[in-house]
């Protein structure tokens, strides 16, 4: 298989079948409470495309040049929250400085992807499939624009069901977490669409 | 045995201590200036971020009023004080003060205003409003279930008699009371009046008369004995409506309105006392 079609089958996978969020359930705490309108759905998305790719990447290589050589595997996830840590830090501030405009549109949701499970998720996952760099990159960008792909529609439908006659007792989060399941069960259908 | 404890001790730590260097170091050399002038206005405002500036909150109205977006006495709330204070910052004059602050255009309490239907609802202006308008006759009468109450952040609203009063010394004109109102009867106006007539019914005479023993009827007779000139009434509205930069407060309107509707702020209370008096007995 050619490097190409790999790289757009890693992408197509990390979007469709192995989606973060609705099929490996990483990231639910921003899926569910950034998703209330679109446009801040699409924000956090972009932001999340953003840190994801540039973590995966860190992240990939302290895994190869510090952990495996000094044989501190078990390290990995302190030492890959520390790294994701300090650098959605280190992108906000430089953010602030290069691009004030970027940092206004992303505004709050940089420091909350600082604790989002689903980049650290990319990270490890990165490792344990022993993808080379540029695959652990791609793979990343695919995560996160499947991110963004479910907080988006999910986020238009939660536009549409504020207008909605939903019973009392499910109004709110219950019918959320249930209309999160139901797009859960439609992105089964991708599975087995592509065997990595 | 205890390099195995030492060493991930040691990797983790200094990477911890690279990352917090390399951190120090983007904080410094990514520094943002930010004009100092910003938080030193945000010191001054009052901080309760309510938003009656028109901005998101105190920091951002600091921001419009550095980037010359917004006046120095753009903070409704802080008034005159923290105008002058902002001024000062900015190093320019604080301009004429004018402090607004609101009032509710309704005396009729439930003893003087008729009720259309006994209303068992929620104690919420917006819920008996939906049920045929309000159990009171009056359609522009203030219901005083306490919608505002709850709207009002300062605890500058109370319900007296069945009526939302706003004591002007708390209230701090954000505009929250008038917002939530159902009927409209909360308007701002500025400080100096001291008289007010108190009745928002646009209806004619008659028709304010047979509901409200404080309503106004439209006579007109304030309008008449107005030795300044300073009331004229709204032909669409049937309301008068008194220029305060002509009246002089002499309280002839007062005196002469038949249905006690024209409040003077500076003797409310005795006349408040009068009125319920003669309406007791």
């Amino acid at each position: 298989m050619s490097g190409f079609v790999n790289i757009v089958l890693i992408v197509l996978a990390a979007v469709f079948v192995n989606n973060y969020v609705l099929s490996q359930f990483l990231g639910i705490c921003p899926f569910l409470g950034v998703s209330k309108k679109v446009d801040t759905a699409v924000g956090m998305g972009l932001a999340v495309v953003f840190v994801m790719a540039l973590a995966s990447a860190v992240t990939y290589l302290i895994q190869i040049f510090i952990l495996n050589k000094l044989n501190l595997a078990y390290l990995q996830t302190i030492v890959f929250i520390l790294v994701i840590a300090a650098l959605v830090q280190f992108v906000e501030m430089f953010l602030q400085k290069a691009s004030p405009t970027l940092y206004q549109s992303l505004g709050v949701y940089l420091p909350l992807i600082t604790t989002n499970c689903a980049v650290l998720g990319v990270a490890i996952t990165n490792i344990d499939r022993g993808y080379n760099l540029i695959e652990t990159i791609f793979n990343g960008v695919g995560g996160a624009l499947g991110f963004t792909l479910s907080i988006v529609l999910f986020a238009g439908i939660r536009e549409r069901m504020e207008l909605a006659d939903i019973p009392e007792c499910l109004k709110g989060f219950p019918i959320a977490m249930i209309s999160a399941g139901l797009m859960a069960l439609a992105f089964l259908g991708f599975q087995g669409l592509i065997q990595l | 045995m205890i390099l195995n404890i030492l060493i991930p001790a040691g990797v983790v730590g200094v990477m911890g201590a690279i990352f917090g260097a390399i951190l120090a170091y983007a904080s410094k050399k990514f520094h943002v200036d930010k004009d100092p002038k910003i938080d030193e206005i945000v010191e001054v405002l009052p901080g309760a971020n309510c938003g009656g500036c028109g901005y998101a909150g105190c920091s951002a109205l600091a921001e419009a009023v550095v980037a010359g977006e917004s006046p120095v006495n753009g903070c409704p709330v802080g008034g005159s004080e923290v105008a002058k204070k902002v001024a000062a910052i900015m190093g320019v004059d604080a301009g004429e003060d004018i402090r607004k602050y609101a009032y509710v255009k309704c005396a009729g309490q439930r003893n003087l205003c008729k009720n259309k239907y006994e209303y068992y609802g929620g104690l919420d202006c917006k819920e008996a409003s939906i049920t045929f308008g309000g159990d009171k006759a009056c359609a522009y009468g203030c219901l005083g279930y306490g919608t505002c109450v709850k709207a009002c952040q300062f605890g500058a609203i109370s319900i007296v008699d069945g009526i939302a009063v706003i004591d002007s010394d708390k209230c701090t004109s954000c505009g929250a009371c008038i917002k939530v109102c159902p009927r409209n009867v909360i308007e701002l106006r500025i400080d100096t009046d001291s008289v007010a007539a108190l009745c928002n019914n646009k209806e004619k005479g008659k028709a304010v008369k047979s509901i409200c023993d404080v309503g106004c009827i439209g006579c007109g007779i304030c309008a008449k004995n107005c030795p300044s000139e300073a009331i004229t009434m709204d032909k669409e509205t049937n309301l008068p409506v008194i220029d305060m930069k002509k009246c002089q407060n002499c309280g002839v309107c007062v005196s002469k309105c038949p249905q006690n509707v024209i409040h003077s702020k500076t003797n409310a209370k005795e006349d408040d006392s009068a009125d319920k008096n003669v309406v007791n007995e």
